[in-house]
């Protein structure tokens, strides 16, 4: 059974221009263990559907309709009281920003210590000793001294140490992590992914990492899903996405990425931009820039279906679902 | 978004307008606002009777109550002072007095403020820093003490005032607790539009520097000096209004609505409380009324919240 | 740290030489400093005697460094108005002023951090709206103005509290108190209400203000998504981050409550330094005006360096240095 499935994920956002969907109909699921990577531009809603699994929508953003399944029970509609025990216990986060995540007044001890407490019945004591061990598994050095230090003594790569630690000291089953890096030096950014990944596999603890780093995805993720305008538009095993990309949109992402060793003058992109969210297109939302187009996607908007080794919501891909649907039956 | 169509249709259809129409607080506060300006701009026509005119007066008629009580006299509204002064009459000049100090206060510490900060923030420096030390200064001191101290400087320096010198010193003294905000403002938005591109650009062009601050950086300063503005012109109003109430503010030949709540207060005791509350309530509703215009104003225009 | 209190302790000096330079050309060159220094009544004889003893043909330096000398043994010459060593006066008004303004701070902080927490938490909500309304219209009345509602529904309309004077106090040593008796309690009610109002709403306002700043932070979202209790995020993360920037903002004003309580004393006829100091500017009092700026600016400096004092103990930020990256 999976851990986390996401079906029909809608989210709103009601504003005096109306209505807005940032969420379309979002559907993935996470097995216990797997890191699941969500990567797209910004804007797509990766870090929205982050944060509606959580129940840390920004109001007026709601979930409109669509459930979220945690080992198989619903959560997307719980009481604060219930979301509280999810949080930090089953399902932990991890945010951009590494000195912003910490409150400064306190130590880093302290707030461990507190969120230990929170979730286990341990003593002060038997925590403050589990927060020194959570400091030295994520590679804090002196982890005896520096638990008594304040956010603003540790550098960036430290911080986001702390913030793991953080994330998963009440040993939650997923972690989402959203754009963990993006505020790092590119070389610490190698470490800390490395770190997520060790610390989650010795777990056994499911990721979503939502990053637009299709260098990190590649290094780190067993699967991938490519959101776009709100909607996912391909989902499958991360080598199959980057090697043979079903989807045009995907395509044309594999290709913009600049190549050491093949000679251009010119960098590829997409052209055009992604719509704005009152604005998005009828039918395919990428049809507008795609350049493989047919008339059916102007008008009908194309679910995942099977494409070789993905899945993508692409009607390029129509007959050959159609045809794997009628020999399934 | 309206594009066509005349400019008021515009701009009630623009973000600000569009805050404007959904806030019936600010709608009401910025009618109530407007009236009385209106009556006070226009004291002479709007007064049933011309408080200073001694001749008019009748002495047989003070200490009247407001109409609505008994012992109410229908030509006087709202009662009579000691002097058999319409209420009415007293609180409307009295108003336009408060106005015109507060408004020129303001504008006078609005030139200066925004002229100064605009060449601290623009020049940097020497400059920047010591104008910067002088605000801090001055901001450590409450306004009412460096209002009062004026006040009592100038009537050291000018023992047997008239009028106009009355108002002049109090109109300074307000302005110069009033600037030091502009200038921080001001000079921290010119500080961030300094850097911009655009400035640079015209920099390199060679558009002469005043041209630059005026034509350019000015503009993109404006909106929170509006902000600031406006609620000052609430804070100038009350500072003279207590400023007169304590003896040191207009003098007693114009009694602006301080005045007039300082004679009253005389009163109070034997029982003829209209003489103070009447005025007393035109402050407040001035006030109010001014506030809630620049809290929404400050709201509209905060592109934060939106 | 230490480097720190030193540049504070600097700029308070700075700050108070200024006021004393201030102060003292308001002494020397607006009117007769000779006379202030003499009294009114000061024989021809005495006159022409300080006036060579005091040599004010001397240069403008050591005039300053006199006026400087004598202000800090609280020498400001004799009161024009009423004829007595200005130190007396002060001396004597001084612990009016003081309980004032401290009873009055004590009520704005007990009910203004409570009510601004409050209208932040339950922002949106009736009952925070209403709150600030009810702020806005505290800061659009005038001190004076509450003061006289205050005096005509407290002590003309229901007679319960008196409005006017100290009542009865009690002498401790050198300092008067009225806080140890009935009397001096119902006395002290009105005023520190009136003097307390205006920051009440300030400070509640500021509170609102920083706390929903606050309440956006990543570190509340982080702490929400670690799945801690409201209590724990609202009180003991939000509320101390709040209070740690509007103490400064608040000890600061606290200092204005000096000043402020001018307008209130006026009204109440409270027998402090602000009645005595408005007399001065009605009157064009210099030398008790001089004094009044002089002491004042030392109390604000004061309570200025406290307040930069406790920044440093409850915010590790300034406490501890940061390491220095190689």
């Amino acid at each position: 059974m999976s851990l986390l499935e996401v079906k029909d994920l809608v989210v709103e956002f009601p504003t005096r221009r109306g209505l807005l969907r940032a969420l379309d109909g979002v559907s993935f699921a996470i097995a216990p263990g797997e890191i699941l990577g969500v990567v797209g531009e910004s804007g797509a809603g990766k870090s929205l559907t982050g944060a509606a699994i959580i129940g840390l929508l920004d109001p007026p953003g709601r979930i409109a309709s669509g459930e979220i399944r945690l080992a198989g029970e619903r959560i997307d509609q719980c009481s604060e009281v219930e979301l509280r025990a999810i949080r930090g216990r089953r399902i932990g986060a991890i945010f951009q920003d590494p000195l912003a995540s910490l409150d400064p007044l306190y130590s880093v001890g302290q707030q461990l210590i507190e969120t230990i407490r929170t979730h286990l019945p341990l003593t002060e004591g038997q925590a403050r000793q589990r927060a020194i061990e959570l400091l030295e598994e994520t590679g804090i050095p002196a982890p005896g001294e520096r638990i008594n230090h304040y956010p603003h003594q540790f550098s960036g790569g430290m911080r986001q140490r702390v913030v793991i630690a953080l994330a998963l000291a009440a040993q939650p089953q997923l972690v989402i992590a959203d754009e963990p890096t993006t505020a790092l030096d590119v070389s610490i950014q190698a470490q800390v992914i490395g770190l997520l990944k060790r610390i989650c596999h010795d777990r056994g603890a499911a990721v979503m990492l939502i990053t637009h780093d299709m260098g990190v995805i590649a290094e780190t993720c067993d699967r991938v899903a490519v959101m776009y305008a709100g909607r996912i538009v391909e989902i499958g095993p991360v080598q199959q996405v980057i090697h043979a990309p079903a989807h045009p949109y995907t395509m044309g992402l594999m290709a913009s990425i600049p190549d050491l060793e093949t000679d251009r003058e010119r960098l590829a992109q997409i052209d055009g931009a992604m719509p704005r969210l009152d604005a998005i297109p009828s039918g395919c939302a990428f049809h507008p820039r795609c350049p493989r187009t047919l008339e059916r996607c102007r008008r009908e908007r194309p679910e995942l279906m099977a494409a070789g080794s993905t899945r993508a919501a692409c009607w390029l891909h129509a007959t050959e679902a159609e045809a794997e649907a009628e020999a399934a039956q | 978004m309206n594009p066509s169509g005349n400019p008021i249709a515009r701009w009630l259809d623009s973000d600000v307008g569009y805050s404007l129409r959904n806030s019936p607080v600010a709608i009401v506060a910025a009618i109530v606002a407007f009236i009385c300006l209106f009556c006070a701009l226009f004291a002479g026509w709007v007064a049933p009777q011309d408080p200073f005119d001694l001749a008019s007066l009748e002495l047989a008629d003070a200490r009247q109550p407001p109409i609505w009580l008994e012992g109410g006299n229908p030509k006087y509204w709202l009662g009579t002072d000691d002097q058999g002064r319409d209420i009415l009459s007293a609180v409307i000049h009295g108003a336009r007095i408060s106005l015109v100090v507060g408004l020129t206060s303001v504008v006078l510490s609005l030139l200066i403020g925004v002229s100064l900060g605009l060449l601290a923030g623009f020049l940097g420096g020497w400059v920047d820093a010591l104008l910067m030390r002088l605000c801090d200064v001055m901001l450590s001191f409450p306004a009412i003490l460096v209002a009062l101290l004026i006040a009592g400087v100038g009537r050291a320096l000018f023992p047997n005032a008239q009028t106009p010198v009355a108002f002049g010193v109090l109109i300074v003294s307000i302005t110069l607790t009033g600037w030091v905000q502009y200038a921080r403002t001001v000079r921290g938005s010119t500080l961030v539009e300094r850097d911009k591109e655009y400035v640079q650009a015209a920099r390199l062009i060679g558009v002469p520097q005043l041209r630059i601050l005026r034509r350019h950086i000015l503009p993109n300063v404006l909106g929170p000096v509006l902000v600031l503005a406006t609620i000052q012109v609430a804070t100038a109003i009350l500072t003279e209004a207590t400023l007169s109430f304590l003896g040191v503010g207009v003098p007693p030949t114009s009694p602006s609505l301080g005045t007039l709540i300082r004679v009253g207060n005389d009163y109070l005791f034997s029982g003829e409380w209209w003489i103070t509350v009447f005025p007393g309530a035109m402050l407040i509703i001035i006030a109010l009324s001014i506030n809630l215009l620049g809290d929404w104003l400050r709201d509209a225009l905060n592109p934060r919240l939106r | 740290m230490p480097i720190f209190l030193l540049n504070r302790l600097l700029q308070a000096s700075g700050v108070l030489v200024s006021v004393a330079f201030l102060a003292f050309l308001l002494f020397q060159y607006v009117g007769d400093p000779v006379l202030f220094l003499l009294g009114q009544d000061a024989t021809p004889q005495q006159i022409r005697e300080l006036r060579s003893a005091l040599g004010l043909d001397q240069s403008f330096l050591v005039q300053f460094q006199r006026f400087l000398w004598n202000a800090v043994q609280g020498e400001f010459g004799i009161s024009l108005r009423q004829g007595t060593k200005v130190s007396k006066l002060i001396a004597e008004r001084l612990p009016a002023t003081l309980e004032l303004a401290m009873i009055a701070a004590l009520l704005a902080l007990t009910a203004g951090i409570p009510m601004g927490v409050y209208a932040a938490l339950r922002r949106g909500q009736l009952s925070s709206q209403l709150l600030m309304t009810i702020s806005l219209l505290g800061v659009s009345l005038p001190t004076f103005l509450i003061g006289i509602l205050l005096i005509l529904l407290f002590s003309v309309n229901l007679g319960w509290l008196p409005s006017f004077g100290r009542g009865d106090t009690i002498n401790l040593g050198w300092w008067s108190t009225g806080l140890l008796s009935i009397a001096g309690w119902k006395h002290i009610v009105l005023p520190a209400t009136t003097l307390a109002i205006f920051q009440l709403t300030l400070i509640m306002r500021l509170v609102r203000a920083e706390m929903l700043e606050v309440l956006r932070t990543d570190y509340i979202r982080f702490a929400r998504a670690r799945g801690l209790s409201t209590r724990a995020i609202h009180f003991g993360h939000a509320l101390r981050n709040t209070l740690v920037p509007v103490m400064t903002i608040t000890g600061l004003q606290l200092g204005g409550l000096i000043a402020f309580a001018i307008i209130t004393e006026t009204v109440f006829q409270w027998p402090g330094m602000g009645l005595l100091f408005i007399q001065a500017v009605s009157f064009a009092d210099i030398p008790v005006m001089a004094a009044y700026l002089c002491l004042v600016s030392l109390i604000f400096v004061t309570i200025n360096l406290i307040v930069d004092l406790l920044y440093v103990l409850v915010d590790p930020r300034i406490r501890i240095d940061r390491p220095r990256k190689a």
